[in-house]
């Protein structure tokens, strides 16, 4: 018997998924427990043991957390020192001259490491990698010893050009790293070696200030693991999709930013494959934000350009997730000219929705989905006792219907195509902005409220099927357990494509291969297969924006490099540029060790599932398309495999709700996804 | 309109919008210059078939081309129906940089292109991308010399550079013989082309699910909906007459002052702007043509009210009285290539400085408010190829009613990033010896004004010529109600051994340079909010702990009472 624990802590909620494998197969246990905000690592021993098994008896557990994420978010991070450049101390503060919004001249930014914890040492090399200042090692341990006197705890070097030639960073760490009493000491150029010295310096000061946060909870975590007799390996997830050994994960704890959104795109991509599918945009939507991201030919689309907040960039490779802060919570109002909005103000998860039942007094997109039928209205009281549908409905009399001259049902339902027609956009700059084309991609459902709104999302877009995977509330859980490992390497070059000798280029990614792929062999029991993939971030000469090519291998000519680049140029802009010069700016190679992969169909009891009347509830009265229809309403758990289901429908479960439009078809499929078809009238 | 329920209405205004800003997106994207790629120093917009006015813009576009677009398509427009320009057909895309003719300077060259649907037109989008030079007198086109538009380089009156889908390669071959570093114009012509075709596709797509006669309608709808709400956040403003003034240090020609002298008029739902009084119109090349007059007030107001939509009737409650005879009103051949990126900025500032004394919770104190442009060009040995590098740089925000100014700000009418000192040295034979907060550059305040940069670079090869157009280097950005000004803009120049500064302060050109000679910058603070002494004594400390000041400054601008309290 093999156990293993996917473990991921949400913002409300600590998921599990346990998969346990013996010669009679795989079976799978659940757990949900609300996470423990002060000490994460208290809400993952508790998931274990709502999951009725004992560490000591777990081989693997693969786990996603937040912790770095909130510190960032909320400034709570380490106390960090900064040794850089002469001259250019307040590269982080200054950061490229913008302010939050394009119109309004009000904000403030701080950056991770204050003016006062930021030291220069003369020293500087040039563009060409040259030294034109030698390194003052006697000012660098003079720094240092006045960052430790002040209380720094981790310690950031950054000099300019570093990308060309570390060797100033490479001595002033080691001339650091003699005094420093911790291993917490950051080179700029050893997370992210391109140029840009703001973003690479600021990633550097993110991975720094999180690098304590991240070690001591890690070291909590197994700590506690441990005394409850676990003592066999922990994966942590990154932001990249894959997974590092705990060992290996503080050294570089930026990258465990942003992997929770990470984890549920995983998931998706493995349901994917598992459903004999290759494309689709993933849609998270929460009671807060929305993430959305796009999966072409089975593989997340991975960016370098993310930023955790205003002012912080984190160029680090990570599934590109577009967040939009817009969610359940969101709030519907009518402007003082008479036009309808939703959002951006959000009644968040405090007060939010009226009927959560916290305070919240104004309608919000969670609420019109109560007024209508597409939630269970019935489950309001059961929840918070005092929060009635008449208390919900007299808001959106008072708030909405009455200013625009609307029923309450008819202004519920124009605040949930609106909240739609905002998402669309968000899907539309993840797809058709970038060349695709959302008609040849499935819209793949997820969170508390993705399922609820897909369908007619999917309507608005053009897109012909909605896919609600079995386990919609778990999928960050899920992106654990089918998570690989994975390691990513950029190195900056920056030369024309012509005149390039290509055996430095097959050098440069082998030598990335070599590195990667040792860090991944660590966890050689785990791995089934490696594969090393190689790109090349490209662009014309002048231009500044990158457009990645995927290499075949490292022993590529340049007449072939030339083509792949000018291709996938045109299938983004629909240009070609014969008259200029290909220039080749980053070299970038990823090894990933594939875990065995886990069979999703396991995820569902098949017993129980008889026909389609066993689970059916009964019916309620949904409103959509301007009319209320009496519709279906049955339990997820107990639909059989193959079960079709018309429109107008809903599906609950446990932690999600589905809705099946009019004229929509939901088909069970094999491994208990729901594969809706969408089309029907524009809702 | 009965039939125009509230949800289309919302829903048509959000898919204008998302139209809008996929273009925006397209454009910078698949741009060559970095002016647009990184800076995004463009806009895109949807413009009414009739008169032109504004039907939606993108969100992402540079803010001072907000108000100027819908005047440059109103001027074609006329053109065409003067039979002066030939009329619109399917694939057309006519190119003008013309500034008389709804626009900035020279170097914002414009796109437009007209969408027909059944076989009549149906709007036209236009696009503005600000190209790295355009010829002239000097490299990247910002003389500070210039006495007529001629010397500011070419000027394109509205032409049809494609025809039918199809570049005109004569056309083209015009341009390009005009302008230098001509090599990569190609692709931004390609690039602002490709937009548009984005947005008239995305149009399509929004045609062919609302239908015709209902986006009319909502278009119609959306602008008197943007009206009513601009006159909403305008009755909150006390009724009233504000006066304000603003002044730019010289035109680059003649060493005087310009004064902008404001009456801001609050009356009912309606404000009025009058400039009566202004300079008028000057030798050098700080002029403004009224269609960059009009969009740096609406762009200002759009700054103290940013949640209300971008179209024509946003600006239908703001009257701006002609400002006939001034400097903000230049007709041909006035030089005007200041206009966009600086007297703009004074105009800015001085509606903030009107609508503070009305609305002082909802207003900043006077930011940087120059763009700080330093050109330089020259010829680099080791690579053996000229080029023309542009810095822009930002400057300290005014202090507000809410917290300090926000340090390195944008310019006010713009959104541009500056280019990361590594990628500047990559590309160009300079070396930064800083880049560095300016200390002390904040205008002292109960809320104390941002911080301007300081940056100093050196010439590592061969030869070249230094231009600037900058301004607040006479004056610093005022404080508002007891605040101090932040601190004027200054330039240096360290050539063979010798500091100097330009006679005209913040403006110059072609200063000769050579390896080793540095220039030198430091862009303005911020003003300061309200009276120092009322500065909580923590901030104070903070801000000499973090030498954001010194002691003997602090002590000056905040008064020894204040640090008494916080030596401890």
């Amino acid at each position: 018997m093999r156990r293993v624990a996917g473990i991921d802590v949400g913002g409300t909620f600590t998921d599990l998924l346990l998969t346990e494998v013996d010669s009679s197969g795989v079976r799978v246990r659940l757990a949900k427990v609300p996470t423990t905000v002060r000490n994460q690592a208290e809400g993952v021993l508790a998931a274990i043991s709502a999951a009725a098994v004992a560490p000591a008896d777990l081989d693997l557990v693969i786990h996603g957390t937040t912790a770095t994420t909130n510190a960032v978010l909320e400034r709570k991070t380490a106390k960090v020192g900064l040794i850089t450049t002469e001259g250019f101390r307040d590269v982080l503060e200054l950061g490229r001259r913008t302010r939050p919004k394009p119109y309004g001249m009000f904000g403030t930014f701080e950056p991770l490491i204050p003016r006062e914890w930021r030291r220069e040492v003369p020293e500087r090399v040039m563009a060409d990698g040259t030294v034109r200042t030698p390194l003052d090692e006697a000012a660098v341990a003079e720094a240092v010893r006045a960052l430790l006197a002040e209380g720094c705890e981790a310690l950031v070097i950054h000099f300019l050009h570093a990308y060309a030639n570390p060797a100033h960073e490479l001595r002033a760490g080691a001339v650091a790293k003699a005094l420093w009493p911790n291993p917490y000491v950051t080179l700029g150029h050893a997370l992210l070696s391109e140029f840009r010295e703001y973003e690479r310096g600021t990633t550097a000061s993110v991975n720094a200030a999180v690098q304590p946060i991240l070690d001591r909870y890690i070291r909590r975590l197994q700590d506690e693991l441990r005394t409850q007799g676990f003592s066999r390996d922990l994966l942590v997830m990154n932001g990249n999709g894959g997974t590092v050994p705990a060992g290996l994960v503080v050294e570089a704890a930026a990258k465990t930013v942003m992997s929770g959104p990470a984890s549920g795109v995983m998931a998706a991509a493995a349901t994917l494959a598992q459903s004999g599918l290759k494309n689709a945009i993933t849609y998270d939507m929460g009671g807060t934000s929305t993430d959305v991201a796009l999966i072409a030919g089975g593989v997340p689309e991975v960016s370098a350009e993310l930023t955790i907040d205003y002012g912080l960039p984190i160029h680090l490779p990570m599934v590109d997730v577009h967040t939009v802060g817009a969610g359940g919570g969101s709030i519907a109002s009518v402007d003082r000219a008479g036009m309808l909005r939703v959002g951006p103000e959000s009644a968040g998860s405090e007060p939010g929705p009226i009927g959560y039942g916290r305070g919240g007094t104004r309608p919000t997109i969670t609420d019109a989905n109560l007024v209508l039928g597409r939630l269970d209205p019935g489950r309001l009281t059961a929840v918070r006792p005092g929060v009635s549908l008449e208390a919900i409905r007299a808001a959106f009399a008072r708030d909405l219907a009455g200013p625009l001259g609307m029923s309450v049902e008819e202004a519920a339902e124009a605040v949930i195509r609106l909240g739609n027609v905002h998402m669309t956009g968000a899907i539309r700059m993840v797809s058709l902005s970038r060349g695709y084309d959302p008609r040849d991609f499935v819209l793949f459902a997820f969170g508390g409220a993705g399922p609820l709104h897909a369908v007619a999302l999917a309507r608005e877009l053009g897109i012909p099927e909605v896919l609600v995977p079995a386990r919609p509330g778990l999928t960050n859980a899920l992106g654990c357990l089918v998570a690989d490992l994975r390691q990513d390497r950029v190195r900056t070059l920056n030369r024309p494509l012509d005149g390039f000798d290509m055996a430095d280029l097959r050098a440069v990614l082998e030598e990335q291969a070599a590195d990667a792929l040792a860090m991944v062999a660590e966890e050689q029991a785990e791995i089934e297969e490696t594969t090393v993939t190689y790109g090349a971030d490209m662009q014309f000469r002048g231009q500044t924006h990158l457009i990645r090519v995927a290499l075949p291998s490292p022993d590529i000519d340049r007449a072939a490099l030339q083509e792949l680049f000018e291709a996938a140029y045109f299938r983004r802009f629909q240009v070609r540029l014969p008259e200029i010069r290909a220039v080749l700016v980053n070299l970038v190679t990823s090894v990933i060790g594939r875990r065995r992969p886990f069979p999703l169909a396991a995820l569902i009891d098949g017993r129980g599932r008889t026909d389609l009347a066993g689970a059916r509830l009964g019916t309620r009265p949904v409103y959509a398309g301007g009319a209320w229809h009496e519709a279906a309403i049955y339990a997820r758990e107990a639909l059989p495999l193959g079960a079709e289901i018309a429109g107008p429908a809903v599906i609950q479960q446990i932690d999600a709700t589905t809705v099946i439009e009019p004229g929509a078809t939901a088909r069970v499929d094999a491994i208990g996804n729901l594969r809706i078809r969408a089309e029907g009238p524009s809702a | 309109m009965s039939q125009l329920d509230a949800l289309t209405l919302a829903v048509i205004q959000a898919g204008l919008q998302q139209v809008c800003n996929e273009m925006d997106i397209a454009f910078s994207r698949s741009a060559f210059s970095p002016v647009i790629a990184e800076a995004d120093d463009r806009s895109d917009g949807i413009y009414d078939r009739d008169t032109g006015a504004l039907i939606s813009q993108g969100e992402y576009g540079l803010p001072v081309f907000v108000g100027t677009m819908q005047y440059s398509t109103g001027e074609l427009i006329r053109l065409i129906r003067e039979a002066r320009v030939g009329a619109p057909e399917p694939g057309d895309i006519y190119i003008v940089n013309d500034p008389y003719l709804g626009g900035t300077h020279l170097m914002d060259v414009r796109f437009v292109r007209p969408v027909f649907v059944e076989g009549e037109l149906f709007c036209w989008l236009q696009n503005t991308g600000h190209w790295p030079d355009i010829g002239g007198m000097v490299p990247g086109g910002f003389s500070a010399h210039a006495t007529e538009v001629e010397q500011e380089g070419l000027r394109l009156p509205p032409v049809k550079l494609f025809k039918r889908g199809t570049m005109d390669q004569e056309i083209f071959s015009i341009i390009s013989s005009n302008i230098r570093v001509a090599d990569q114009r190609i692709g931004d012509i390609k690039a602002q082309a490709a937009a548009l075709m984005v947005g008239e596709s995305r149009l399509a797509d929004l045609l062919a699910k609302v239908g015709r006669k209902t986006l009319d309608a909502a278009i119609k709808e959306i602008r008197a909906r943007s009206a009513e709400r601009m006159r909403a956040e305008i009755r909150q403003i006390p009724d009233g007459t504000y006066r304000s003034e603003a002044f730019v240090d010289s035109d680059g020609v003649v060493d005087e002052p310009l004064r902008i002298a404001l009456t801001m008029t609050k009356a009912g739902d309606g404000l009025t702007f009058d400039f009566s009084g202004s300079s008028p119109p000057c030798r050098g090349p700080m002029n403004s043509v009224v269609a960059t007059t009009y969009s740096s007030v609406y762009l200002a107001v759009k700054h103290v009210f940013p949640d209300v939509p971008i179209n024509a009737g946003t600006f239908e409650p703001l009257t701006i009285v002609r400002p006939e005879g001034t400097f903000l009103d230049a007709r041909y051949p006035r030089p005007v290539s200041g206009c966009a990126a600086e007297v703009s900025q004074r105009i800015a500032e001085a509606v903030f400085l009107a609508l503070v004394q009305a609305i002082p919770e909802r207003v900043t104190a006077a930011p940087a408010g120059t763009s700080g442009n330093f050109a330089l060009g020259g010829f680099d040995p080791a690579k053996n190829a000229p080029y023309v590098m542009y810095q822009i740089t930002g400057g300290g925000y005014g202090g507000n009613a809410g917290h300090d100014g926000l340090s390195n700000g944008c310019s006010t009418i713009g959104i541009s990033k500056t280019a990361p000192v590594e990628v500047m040295e990559q590309y160009y034979p300079v070396l930064f010896r800083r880049f560095a907060l300016r200390e002390g550059s904040g205008g002292a305040g109960a809320h104390r004004g941002g911080f301007g940069v300081h940056y100093e670079v050196e010439l590592l090869r061969g030869e070249a010529r230094a231009s600037f157009v900058m301004d607040h280097g006479r004056f610093g950005p005022p404080g508002v109600l007891g605040g101090a000004a932040g601190a004027p803009n200054v330039v240096r120049i360290h050539r063979n051994g010798e500091t100097f500064t330009p006679l005209h302060l913040s403006k110059d050109q072609n200063i000769a340079i050579r390896a080793g000679d540095r220039v030198e910058v430091m862009t303005p603070g911020g003003g300061g909010y309200g009276a120092p002494g009322t500065r909580d004594p923590a901030l104070v400390a903070r801000d000499l702990r973090r030498g954001y000041y010194r002691a003997d400054e602090a002590k000056d601008l905040w008064g020894e009472d204040i640090l008494g309290g916080t030596q401890s």
